[in-house]
């Protein structure tokens, strides 16, 4: 951990116990406004709970050029990145975060390469749709390590941050407050309903809230399309490729649509809105990451469309390569946030819970 | 500005905006001349957090009900009677029908924050305190039309015949003179210009803090009362409270206000103590104390208290200086040790029964024998680790302004001019003739600004 980003965030947030002003946007002030002093994991978990809203920013009576010089957003979006860092398992990898670009199309690259050379080298002698080119167990070869290692990483990262921010034995109610904060992205929408600062400075919108939101029900439905394939195959015997009304595609093709808008609004907003209220050197790593999602959507509708052409001989592999680079970055790129921030919430929930007792 | 605009609005903040959005609203083009920077826009209003508001059952955030009679009363209380009935009833009235016209508008509020609830009735919190309602005004604003000058700095409104026929401002190096139909001056007061006010308060406020903006020069509230247009507050006057001592010289706004005052001995920089510490609940003493540290040498004063009671009020922005001995804490904040043991030792000694301290009521654990005396909260300081803060005099307002009728009118003699308006704080001295009740200054801006707005727009087209 780095202890100049914790003194920086945690000399802010005295600043803001001091003031209170800002106690209804989100859930990090009366978070905040619970303590008299902060400790190292306290601010962890502050700056894990904060989704960037920027509320308090444009709020702030003491931003730049004021001599007390806040930017509680940027503050604790450092801190909150270079806790990803800290906690990344196995050691050494949180370094993957800094050149998070770099590595997403470097993996991208090699990815693709080996996927054609697969489909090239050991195209099956039959099978249907894109079985034709790849074999189900060479994918499963493939896929397999790459989805369950990555969660075996998440899962020790997980456990050190729980440790780090004092969390106690997990409720069950605790965890349904996390999802249903997270579900409704309780966290975006300003307190009063109006939507977050973001894209045109303190201008209240949805439209984060919303493509944030088409993002993760899309990924989800993606997932869910997956999940659905695997237990028709295994448990009922079904094989790919399926039918339009069939749960895969049921789940994948709105899931594919959304995710693809989700991502490509949160790009553009990306574009319009201030980089030194998050964190300034990871903009073009989270720029790559968003891009990467979107890859992973479009090419995935692409290559449902272009069933039973020539076509599936290249959109396969490119497919399953940008599926291959998500999966394997998930614990060491943007991806990450989403389990923090459940962390974050499930910690917080607890915490509240414990205040109103 | 291409068009001479019909109606010149100076100033930036609260009662400036609620005038300029009314106007616009009525067809006006109107020209806001700010003289802070975009980041800075506002005045005062940007320190604000509350709204103080009558209502007859919940309205909005506000829980039960406020009636007139009784927020007049309390009014009266803090005023000691120096107040215009009239034209504060006029305030008091309007505030309600004002808070819905402030959703309207794009203020948003929220639940009273943690540390204030003895305000939830009366007092409407902003969301992110009053920059948040400035920014949302500001968006309103625009959208209807209102143009906004930054740094645009008025330097004179020409009176003749009992009308402003000019108004001359500075931007950017460049001076241009507008002859709109109507003015409204909502341009708080002088507070920031600290030669005017050691005029009035004597040397000792060279070394008061401002709590606000330092755009409050009082410019154009000079030029017009040169003018002969009509004044009224007692120009000596200030309203100011005991702050942290090492806020900054302006703007340090809302989080150097120190809360400990009431479980604590105060000392001025002989270590000598000069009044009850536990007299009353501390935001009713607030301003008091202000004046107090006003008149020890150096305005300056220091707070003591041990161990027991650091977590008896609210965070300060600051952390504490802290020691395990009086003496160490005494040299650390520049204090003889010898007299501040002493001055400790004699409190103690004159503490009584603590079994009754209760931090939040007035408890009556008083010392006895000892000169000044302290009435309640009194417990001996013996606990170490020792804390102590500076205090230092923090200057909220000033009284003196322009004199307004019920229609946010100005005049000379008893001659309205014609075609100008005040709101806000530059006028407050007609309802406030001293004292302050927390978020009144937000209504008398919101309500006064909306005549202003109507009035002047009446008159324009």
């Amino acid at each position: 951990m780095q202890i100049d980003l914790i003194a920086e965030a945690r000399r802010q947030a005295e600043v803001c116990n001091a003031c209170r002003y800002c106690e209804g946007y989100c859930s990090v002030f009366p978070a905040l406004h619970r303590e008299r002093a902060f400790s190292d994991g306290d601010i962890t978990q502050l700056a894990n709970l904060c989704h960037n809203c920027r509320g308090c920013y444009y709020a702030c009576q003491y931003t730049v050029p004021h001599e007390f010089d806040l930017n509680l957003p940027k503050a604790l979006a450092e801190v909150r990145q270079d806790s990803w860092k800290t906690h990344a398992w196995p050691a050494g990898s949180g370094a993957l975060f800094d050149r998070s670009g770099v590595v997403i199309a470097a993996g991208l690259t090699l990815a693709v390469a080996q996927l054609f050379a697969l489909a090239q080298g050991m195209r099956p002698a039959d099978g249907a749709g894109f079985y034709a080119y790849m074999s189900h167990w060479v994918m499963v070869a493939i896929f397999a390590p790459a989805f369950l290692l990555p969660l075996l990483a998440l899962a020790v990262s997980m456990r050190s941050y729980w440790q780090t921010v004092g969390g106690g034995d997990v409720r069950l109610s605790d965890l349904k407050a996390a999802v249903v904060s997270a579900g409704r992205m309780r966290n975006l929408n300003g307190g009063h309903g109006d939507g977050c600062n973001f894209e045109d400075e303190d201008r209240f919108s949805q439209a984060r809230r919303v493509f944030h939101q088409a993002t993760l029900y899309g990924f989800l439905l993606c997932f869910a399309s997956t999940s659905s394939g695997t237990v028709l195959h295994y448990a009922f015997g079904m094989e790919a490729p399926y039918e339009l009304f069939s749960l895969p595609k049921l789940f994948g093709i709105p899931g594919g649509m959304l995710l693809c808008i989700g991502t490509a609004g949160l790009a553009y907003l990306k574009t319009k809105a201030d980089p030194n209220l998050g964190a300034p050197k990871v903009w073009g790593g989270e720029m790559a990451f968003v891009a990467l999602l979107f890859a992973v959507s479009a090419t995935g509708l692409l290559l449902y469309a272009a069933t039973g052409t020539a076509a599936v001989g290249v959109l396969l592999p490119l497919h399953l390569g940008t599926v291959l680079t998500f999966f394997v970055l998930t614990p060491y790129s943007k991806m990450a946030h989403g389990f923090y921030r459940m962390a974050a919430l499930t910690k917080e929930a607890a915490q509240s819970r414990g205040l109103e007792l | 500005m291409t068009q001479t605009p019909d109606i010149v609005v100076i100033g930036g903040g609260n009662a400036a905006l609620c005038a300029a959005i009314t106007a616009a609203e009525e067809g006006a083009r109107v020209l806001i001349l700010e003289a802070a920077p975009k980041p800075y826009r506002g005045g005062n209003s940007r320190h604000t957090r509350n709204y103080r508001c009558m209502h007859h059952g919940p309205l909005g955030p506000l829980i039960d009900s406020y009636s007139e009679d009784e927020y007049f009363d309390d009014l009266l209380k803090v005023t000691a009677g120096k107040t215009d009935e009239k034209l504060a009833r006029l305030a008091i009235r309007t505030s309600e029908e004002c808070l819905p016209w402030m959703e309207e508008h794009g203020v948003r509020f929220q639940p009273s924050l943690s540390g204030t609830l003895s305000l939830a009735r009366t007092n409407a919190f902003f969301l992110g305190g009053g920059k948040g309602l400035v920014n949302a005004y500001y968006r309103t604003a625009e959208a209807l039309g209102v143009q906004v000058a930054y740094e645009a700095q008025v330097t004179h409104l020409e009176v003749e015949d009992g009308r402003i026929v000019w108004v001359d401002f500075t931007q950017n190096g460049e001076n241009t003179r507008l002859t709109p139909k109507s003015v409204v001056v909502a341009s708080g007061g002088f507070q920031a210009d600290t030669d005017w006010l050691t005029r009035a308060w004597g040397p000792a406020a060279k070394n008061f803090l401002i709590r606000g903006t330092p755009y409050n020069r009082g410019v154009v509230l000079a030029d017009l009362l040169d003018q002969k247009v009509e004044q009224v507050g007692d120009p000596t006057q200030c309203h100011a409270v005991a702050i942290d001592g090492r806020a900054p010289k302006f703007d340090g706004g809302i989080v150097t206000r120190l809360d400990c005052v009431p479980f604590s001995i105060v000392v001025n920089k002989d270590a000598q103590r000069f009044y009850d510490e536990g007299e009353d609940v501390w935001p009713k003493r607030y301003a008091i104390w202000g004046r107090l540290v006003a008149g020890q040498p150096d305005q300056v004063a220091y707070v003591i208290i041990d161990a027991k009671s650091i977590d008896l009020f609210m965070p300060s922005v600051f952390p504490p200086e802290k020691a395990d001995t009086i003496e160490d804490l005494a040299v650390q904040m520049g204090l003889p040790p010898a007299a501040l043991r002493q001055t400790v030792e004699s409190f103690n000694a004159a503490c009584g029964d603590t079994s009754s301290f209760k931090h939040t009521e007035l408890d009556g654990v008083a010392t006895t024998g000892l000169v000044p005396a302290k009435t309640n909260w009194a417990r001996p300081i013996v606990e170490p680790p020792f804390y102590g803060y500076s205090l230092r005099t923090g200057v909220t307002f000033t009284y003196l302004g322009l004199k307004v009728d019920e229609h946010a009118q100005c005049s000379v003699g008893n001659r309205p001019v014609s075609n100008l308006w005040a709101a806000g704080e530059t006028m407050a001295g007609s309802i406030l003739g001293q004292g302050y009740l927390a978020g009144f200054g937000m209504t008398i801006g919101t309500v006064f600004g909306r005549i202003a707005g109507r009035k002047a727009a009446a008159h324009a087209n």
